[in-house]
């Protein structure tokens, strides 16, 4: 008797151990797939979710940068952006320096040919934010050579 | 990021707000399809260009060479720069591309096709010095509206094209124009169809040069998409903005043609001197025509080191709108004395020119090599910035490159 209980409980192992093989491949499978098809696990979030995480990173300031634009973080910010970004880069304005009457000028130019809408009491938040961040710096008649990299000549 | 999931669910949407226009048949587009106008973020390998060149802007594009890259005789595309006004126009059909000439002063309007323009009038080749009216502008003070291009905004390429003067003989000009006025497929920036971003031209004395060109190659090949593809107008020598590209129509004007950035103060400078920082009235002031002298060091890059026992050849291209470069010398002492480089003849009428030198340095320690073109009229560059004005246009002050011997 003891022989058979022995055997039938050999068995019961072999059996418990073959599935236990076969959901560890099933579990392999299915992870691979993922790990092909979708590394992210976008399936499991809601599209909503993905949405709002886009969003919140867009106007991201890190070390006073506004990372999407590169504008300084400062009062104004954000009605620069939301102005000043629509047609052209950013980049255009971070690398133009100007008094207040020549941004003044050239938000009219803007409005005159380019299609800039009237910027109402937004004009003195923008120009003042500009003007604080990006003032002219004095050059002089000529500015000496700057940012040499040196490097041997052989 | 979750990018493909925002991309899979709001692709239309993100893609119509990206481009500034709704996508006409949007649901019929494949699914994981990007349009062309998205395609390719990175500008570097979207318009070809050398790692070393330098974005100014990316809406509109304008990216600058840097003196080092300007070293090659014939500027190649990869080190060309990019100078837009508009957004790049996209699905370009070049098979059914056509040029009309009109205007109050051509004796009829007509149409040509690509290829007719292609057989009909014999083809010229020529190497044309093209300077952004803005080169240099980031020198000046107090600092000019625009792109700060520091010197980066020329090149001098090889241009295959029939000649404007040709088709204007074909077509028959009264005998009151004036000007000449083309206009493009670029698009306005705030999407207005009703705007050109640019519109220029120039006067019918340099419309009828020789050298004036409709060109649809450029060193060889088609013209590269960002300068101008599949047709542009090459008027060496003077302001780049002279050269439209993207071209589809040429106005023969009976006035000073009245285009987008032909008025006000757009590659526009004071007709007398003035202050810098000074306003100036608007009939006050003139469109710029040729581009002044100027000369660039294109080797060594600034910032060698050598050893004292050994002289250092350098070498650059000096240019002088339309005139020709007479002669080009170097300074090792801020201008205190100057010598003779050795500069070559143009392979063409408003081609850049050549010019080398070997410098002994007497002994060790910290240099400026500049250099100082002067134009068959005897005019030479300013060591100084030129005379201010309101766009910060026509700087052509000496370039100099450090130098350190050890």
């Amino acid at each position: 008797m003891k022989s058979t209980d022995d055997y039938k409980r050999l068995l019961k192992k072999a059996e418990r151990l073959a599935y236990a093989a076969l959901f560890m491949m099933t579990l392999a499978a299915v992870v691979s797939m993922f790990k092909i098809y979708d590394p992210t696990l976008s399936i499991f979030n809601s599209d909503s979710e993905t949405l709002l995480k886009i969003e919140e990173n867009e106007d991201k300031i890190e070390n006073g940068i506004h990372l999407k634009t590169g504008f300084i973080d400062d009062t104004g910010l954000m009605t620069v952006v939301n102005n000043c970004t629509n047609c052209h880069s950013s980049k255009l304005v971070i690398q133009n320096r100007m008094n207040a009457d020549r941004w003044n000028a050239t938000i009219v130019w803007m409005q005159e040919t380019q299609n800039l809408w009237e910027l109402g009491d937004n004009q003195k938040v923008i120009v003042d934010y500009l003007v604080k961040n990006y003032p002219p710096i004095d050059k002089g008649r000529r500015e000496g050579i700057t940012k040499i990299d040196w490097y041997e000549l052989n | 990021m979750k990018r493909r999931n925002f991309i899979r669910k709001a692709t239309l949407t993100s893609f119509a707000a990206l481009l500034g226009t709704e996508i006409v048949f949007g649901s019929n587009l494949y699914k994981g399809y990007t349009p062309i106008a998205l395609q390719e973020p990175d500008p570097f390998k979207l318009f070809k260009k050398n790692k070393d060149m330098v974005v100014l802007n990316n809406k509109p594009w304008n990216i600058e060479a840097q003196a080092h890259l300007l070293d090659d005789r014939i500027t190649p595309n990869s080190k060309m720069f990019i100078r837009n006004n508009g957004v790049i126009p996209v699905e370009i059909d070049s098979n059914n591309w056509t040029l009309t000439i009109d205007g109050e002063s051509a004796q009829k309007s007509k149409t040509y096709t690509l290829q007719e323009l292609k057989t009909k009038f014999k083809q010229h080749s020529y190497q044309l010095t093209l300077e952004c009216g803005g080169n240099g502008r980031s020198e000046f003070n107090p600092p000019a509206k625009g792109n700060q291009w520091t010197v980066g905004a020329v090149h001098c390429a090889e241009w295959t094209g029939v000649r404007l003067k040709d088709i204007l003989n074909d077509i028959g000009i009264k005998n009151d124009a004036v000007y000449i006025g083309y206009h493009s497929a670029d698009t306005h920036l705030s999407g207005d169809p009703e705007k050109e971003p640019i519109s220029r031209g120039a006067p019918m004395k340099k419309a009828l040069q020789d050298e004036t060109l409709i060109a649809f190659k450029m060193n060889g090949n088609d013209i590269p998409l960002a300068h101008g593809y599949p047709l542009r107008l090459v008027a060496g020598g003077w302001p780049a903005s002279v050269s439209g590209k993207w071209i589809n129509r040429i106005s023969v004007r009976n006035i000073e043609h009245d285009g987008t950035k032909m008025k006000g103060t757009a590659y526009r400078v004071p007709k007398n001197p003035v202050a810098p920082g000074d306003k100036v009235k608007n009939e006050d002031m003139k469109i710029i025509e040729s581009m002044p002298v100027k000369s660039l060091i294109t080797y060594p890059k600034s910032g060698a080191i050598i050893s004292n026992n050994k002289s250092l050849a350098i070498r650059g291209h000096a240019w002088a709108g339309e005139l020709e470069v007479e002669e080009v010398e170097y300074s090792i002492d801020f201008g205190a004395t100057w010598k003779f480089c050795k500069t070559e003849k143009p392979a063409n009428r408003l081609a850049w020119q050549r010019f080398s030198a070997n410098i002994d340095f007497p002994k060790s320690g910290y240099y400026e090599v500049w250099a100082r073109a002067s134009d068959s009229n005897g005019v030479s560059q300013p060591m100084l910035l030129p005379g201010w004005n309101p766009k910060g246009y026509l700087n052509n002050a000496c370039h100099r490159i450090a130098i350190k011997v050890k």
